[in-house]
């Protein structure tokens, strides 16, 4: 909200200086966005009366503009159209300085020599057109040679512009924003009475009708009648006055209406009376599909129900006497009864609607207006008599007598008991009632102290504080507010509980920290992604849609992390960085109709409502210099080492989505439960996720099944004795059959040899002419140890020989000749 | 010629050999060949038996003196040729380690992302100060994210928070979290009074991406309940929190704010920390820049979750990890965080 300073200066005597009110400002909660000084720089700026203009040879777009100033003519070179020959015109002579620092000098343009600049009202810093000269109407002594600023009326200002919170409907308007101002400064707040207009003599109710239908969504309506009004331009003033606000000055009743609402926070309609069909309004729900030109052109269709829990479809709308729809309930009036030229009666609306059926017809119609957006925070309702009479006392023209006023259950000011017990446990500093009082009552709060509290009488205008105990945290809120939060004084809290992460936190942290001692980076690949992606990779199943997504490519919920990864590298490797290993921890979604949760849903948390599946993924795409499945194996038992897994089995699997069908594995715990996949990407996917012809290598682990030790069992914590006594090594190489997977052979070993098996590493594969076709040569190393002894040959040859006769006789591998 | 004469001739000769080894081989030898069992002296010797008792005397001594200084040539030869030899070694060895190249780079130390990184950073700040860390969904039904917060169906304050929908049940019931605030509820849901906890995680609104916005991001929130706890407590905690991450001379303001979920609510200033509180054009010139939302947990809020708002208080906090990033490490452009560019990657 802009309020000037010589605004709100009409409702307490505050200071000039500038930083210090900001400052306040700040402190109260009414952010200075940003403080404007305007009206400076033009003093050198003059009035001057349009006398010819003249086309320039070779030029189409700028003119040769004469203009008289009192003192003689003077040529300028403009390009603007804007004006004709008469017209009052601001000139900036040769020397003049504008706002922002424009030095006017004498310049020749196609020959042609410009001895000063007509102004547009950007240029003077008095509005924010640009589009043309600001031309003055020719009124009330006006004449050549004047200065600019005696001629507009414009004193040097300075504008803040405050960003108001959306509980703060009270102090979004000049009025509101002093009253709280002053109350800090301990400044005298006066709003004075409005002077009344002139008398019609006739009562308003033989001119008007009035009624409301459902005072539900329309609790209060108030209803004058004006005549004999003239419409014009505003008063220079006042029209200055919105400027500064940020409003464009429209006709005399307009330009009162939105004065009003800047002014004293409350939104009024004027409806020309004679284009009313009936004579008078009508206050009721639409009808379902009934429809409306609002005052932009648009076509609105109302009372039909949209999207979302929250919407019921009802909306308010404003009727003439005989039914028709003239405007949408504090949103936007309609086309038919604009003010026009040719209006003189003018019948006022002033109301109080219901905040909530407000805040629903803005949001379905998507139509916000300064009306809706204050109606919807909440208005005050006994606000109303002043702004209508403000209205009558701006316009000035004769007004019938009295006002219809229509009420429902209107809020009425209401008490709160506010212990001083609680306003120290919730700020945590002791204030006295008397203190108490003299925070509150300056911004409009009634203050009774009685015994250990105080009864606090909450008025109109702040819907902000609850009716019943809720209401006291939001009267503490203004007590804190007024006091100011920097003299609460700070205090450490401190309880025995201790800080901690939990078991799965820090090993999170720890399989991070191992996937970077892998020379991985961690990435962070989109949560939003395009379905195609899923497709792609062969995923069975569906994902989640995002009802409104930004973009078509951002319209689905992840479910893996694989094309997010490829893509990064084949970014990569796009801005020549080729060779990476990246890895993310992220979440994947699954559609509820397979895997959901369920949880509270609802308007009040009471029915079940299903969510999609979330499952926590740490995966890694391997692409340094030579990386493939191999990679992901070799990573993968890092990972174990440094989680301390227990044995886990990578079982071949040809039909994980995405991954390379001959080239991928899938992990099974010790439970049996699948906890990952790794080996390498496929290469089709690959390559329409931008890598094409170099292997990528994959590993993806299912976080909450690996990091939970009874899915996937950890080596004991204790200590494992190192045996003093000198190990035996034994090479064995074994002639398998491919299709006979290395692991199947490991396993007879590792089972046969038993405890004495320290380690067995497999240290050479051989494919080739030594071994018949079909097969491969594996030669393992074994270490045999006891903890007690020295093993005798003969030990170890038994063992050997066990070994050798298991393996052929399970696996069909036979001991390399 | 007498027998000492000829020891002397043996010294002479034995001291030329040693001189001329070349090598700590040849060294080895010609120590044996001089001083060892066949040996010119050993040789002289054995013959001493056959001088007379004063000869034999003198030549015992002058054999004795000078086994004694051919084996300190020796050794002195020994240790001259051992050096040398040492140092030719080395020599060939040298190094110039700043040729090392891509050789040894499969050696290298990968990265955490930067959030993640600050994540650490603020959970280890806040779980030294005492408290948890709590995690919940990514996606939400409307109550988790906005009812039980005290922000109703249809509140205008909602356009606080432009929220992404997801096609599941009935319209605009389940989304993607817009705060991490849910989990709040869902944390005083399943236990009992008292809470000290932080809430980090990856949070979702409908924005257009620019240099200062995200989509999507990451936030971490706080929640403290207990008995006695104060606008003091948060206040102080606060500004512990921006001592303890940012440094000793960055520092706290509470200004009045608005929040569905907290009554008093408070906007969290800390000094810029780019000027230090001077002022520059990233705060504006007013020495301060934004941080983060709190205040105390509204009464509605304990009422949602079934808490004695009158037994029991508590303060919320919540600000983003994105953006204490960009502060510490002055990033012009929040984008760089999720375009997964390696060259960014590497540099923390």
């Amino acid at each position: 909200m802009r309020a000037p300073l010589s605004w709100l200066r009409d409702f307490a005597p505050f200071p000039n200086d500038i930083p210090a009110l900001v400052a306040t400002l700040d402190d109260l909660g009414l952010v200075v966005e940003r403080v404007e000084r305007v009206g400076e720089g033009i003093g050198d700026v003059v009035v001057a009366r349009v006398r010819d203009i003249a086309p320039i040879k070779g030029a189409d777009r700028i003119r040769l503009v004469t203009v008289e100033t009192g003192d003689g003519a003077v040529e300028v070179v403009c390009g603007a159209w804007n004006f004709t020959v008469g017209d009052l015109v601001p000139l900036a002579p040769v020397g003049a300085v504008l706002p922002g620092g424009l030095e006017i000098a004498r310049r020749k343009m196609k020959g042609v020599v410009s001895n000063g600049m007509l102004c547009s009202g950007h240029e003077l810093g008095l509005s924010d057109d640009h589009e043309g000269i600001l031309v003055m109407g020719d009124t009330d002594g006006v004449r050549p040679g004047m200065a600019l600023a005696e001629a507009l009326g414009v004193q040097p200002d300075v504008v803040f512009d405050i960003a108001v919170e959306g509980n703060r409907p009270d102090a979004w308007s000049i009025a509101g924003v002093a009253r709280d101002l002053a109350g800090r400064l301990h400044l005298p707040f006066t709003i004075g009475e409005p002077t009344p207009p002139p008398s019609l003599g006739v009562p308003v109710g033989s001119l008007a009708s009035l009624e409301i239908e459902d005072p539900d969504i329309c609790p209060r309506m108030v209803v004058r009648v004006l005549e004999e009004v003239s419409v014009r331009p505003s008063p220079r003033w006042l029209a200055r006055r919105l400027v500064l606000a940020g409003m464009r000055p429209i006709n005399n009743v307009v330009d009162a209406s939105n004065y009003v609402m800047v002014e004293l926070g409350q939104p009024t309609h004027p409806y020309d009376l004679d284009r009313l069909a009936g004579a008078g309004l009508r206050v009721r729900r639409a009808r379902p599909g009934e429809q409306l030109v609002t005052l932009d052109g648009v076509t609105r269709t109302l009372g039909v129900r949209g999207r979302g829990l929250a919407d019921s479809g009802e909306d308010c709308v404003i009727c003439d006497a005989v039914g028709n729809p003239v405007g949408i309930g504090g949103i936007m009036g309609g086309e038919s009864s604009e003010i026009g030229d040719a209006t003189t009666r003018v019948l006022l609306e002033a109301a109080y609607f219901a905040p909530m059926a407000i805040a629903r017809t803005s949001k379905r119609l998507g139509l916000r207006t300064e009306a809706s957006a204050r109606f919807e925070r909440g208005s005050d309702p006994w606000g109303i008599d002043r702004c209508v009479a403000r209205f009558c006392e701006l316009v000035g023209a004769p007004v019938a007598d009295g006002s219809l006023d229509v009420r429902g259950e209107v809020p009425q000011p209401f008490r709160l008991r506010v212990p001083t017990a609680r306003v120290e446990g919730l700020l945590g500093v002791a204030l006295a009632p008397d203190t108490v009082a003299s925070l509150l009552e300056p911004i409009g709060f009634g203050c009774a102290p009685a015994d250990g509290s105080i009864d606090v009488t909450v008025p109109t205008n702040r819907p902000d504080v609850r009716r019943g105990p809720h209401g006291v945290a939001d009267v503490v809120e203004e007590i804190a507010r007024t006091y100011g939060y920097s003299r609460i004084e700070r205090r450490q809290p401190a309880w025995p509980q201790p800080g901690r992460l939990t078991a799965y936190q820090r090993e999170r942290r720890l399989l991070a920290d191992t996937f970077c001692g892998l020379g991985a980076l961690e990435a962070w690949t989109p949560t939003l992604v395009d379905d195609a992606d899923h497709a792609l990779m062969g995923l069975p199943g569906a994902a989640v849609a995002v009802t409104n997504p930004i973009v078509k490519e951002e319209a689905w919920l992840r479910r893996s992390l694989l094309p997010g990864l490829v893509r990064a590298l084949a970014r990569n490797a796009k801005r020549r960085e080729a060779a990476a290993r990246l890895f993310e921890i992220g979440t994947v979604f699954s559609h509820p109709d397979e895997a959901g949760r369920e949880a509270r849903g609802g308007a009040d948390g009471s029915v079940p409502a299903m969510l999609p599946g979330e499952r926590e993924l740490c995966a890694a795409v391997l692409f340094g210099e030579g990386d493939d499945a191999r990679t992901a194996v070799g990573a993968w038992r890092v990972v174990a080492a440094a989680l301390r897994l227990a044995a886990v089995d990578l079982v071949a699997d040809g039909n994980v989505a995405g991954l390379h069908p001959t080239r991928a594995a899938v992990l099974v715990a010790s439970s049996g439960e699948r906890i990952g996949a790794l080996g390498e990407v496929d290469p089709d996917v690959a390559a329409a996720l931008g890598i094409d012809g170099v292997r990528v290598g994959w590993i993806e682990l299912d976080l909450a099944r690996l990091l939970d030790p009874a899915v996937t069992a950890r080596r004991p914590e204790a200590a494992q004795p190192i045996s003093r006594f000198p190990s035996s090594d034994v090479d064995l190489a074994f002639v398998t059959p491919e299709g006979v997977p290395a692991a199947a052979v490991e396993a007879v070993i590792g089972r046969v040899a038993g405890e004495l098996l320290e380690s067995v590493t497999l240290f050479d594969v051989y494919r080739g002419p030594a071994v018949p076709e079909g097969t491969r040569s594996l030669a393992y190393r074994l270490r045999f140890c006891a903890p007690d002894r020295t093993l005798t040959d003969e030990e170890v040859g038994t063992l050997r020989q066990a070994i050798v006769d298991a393996v052929a006789a399970e696996t069909t591998a036979t001991l390399r000749q | 010629m007498t027998v000492p004469a000829t020891v002397a001739r043996i010294e002479r000769e034995a001291a030329d050999a040693l001189a001329g080894a070349a090598n700590v081989e040849e060294l080895r030898g010609v120590v044996t060949m001089v001083l060892g069992k066949r040996s010119p002296i050993v040789r002289v010797h054995r013959e001493l038996g056959a001088l007379d008792p004063d000869a034999r005397r003198t030549v015992g001594k002058q054999l004795h003196d000078t086994r004694e200084r051919l084996e300190a040539l020796a050794a002195e030869r020994l240790e001259a040729l051992a050096g040398a030899a040492r140092a030719a070694r080395l020599e060939a060895d040298r190094l110039d380690l700043t040729e090392v190249g891509a050789v040894v780079s499969s050696m290298s130390r990968g990265h955490l992302h930067l959030v993640d990184q600050t994540r650490r950073a603020l959970e280890d700040v806040f779980v030294g100060m005492g408290f948890e860390v709590e995690e919940g969904p990514e996606t939400e039904t409307d109550w988790y994210n906005f009812v039980a917060l005290n922000i109703p169906l249809a509140h205008p304050a909602r356009s606080m928070w432009d929220t992404f929908f997801l096609d599941v049940g009935e319209p605009e019931t389940v989304l993607l979290r817009t705060h991490t605030s849910p989990v709040q509820i869902r944390l005083m849901e399943r236990h009992a009074p008292p809470f000290h906890a932080v809430m980090p995680g990856r949070t979702f609104r409908r924005e257009t991406r620019d240099a200062s916005h995200l989509a999507v991001f990451h936030q971490l929130e706080g929640l403290v309940v207990d008995h006695g706890i104060t606008f003091a407590d948060l206040a102080g905690t606060v500004e512990t929190f921006a001592n303890a991450y940012f440094g000793p001379d960055i520092h706290t303001r509470l200004r009045p704010g608005y929040f569905p979920f907290t009554e008093p609510s408070a906007e969290v200033d800390v000094t810029c920390t780019i000027c230090r509180g001077e002022g520059c054009r990233t705060c504006s010139h007013t020495g301060w820049l934004e941080l983060a939302g709190c205040g105390m947990v509204d009464p509605a809020v304990f009422d949602a979750v079934g808490i004695d708002a009158e037994e029991w208080t508590g303060f919320a906090f919540g600000f983003g990890i994105d953006r204490c990033a960009q502060m510490r490490h002055q990033l012009a452009d929040l984008r760089l965080l999720d375009e997964n560019d390696v060259r960014f990657l590497r540099q923390f």
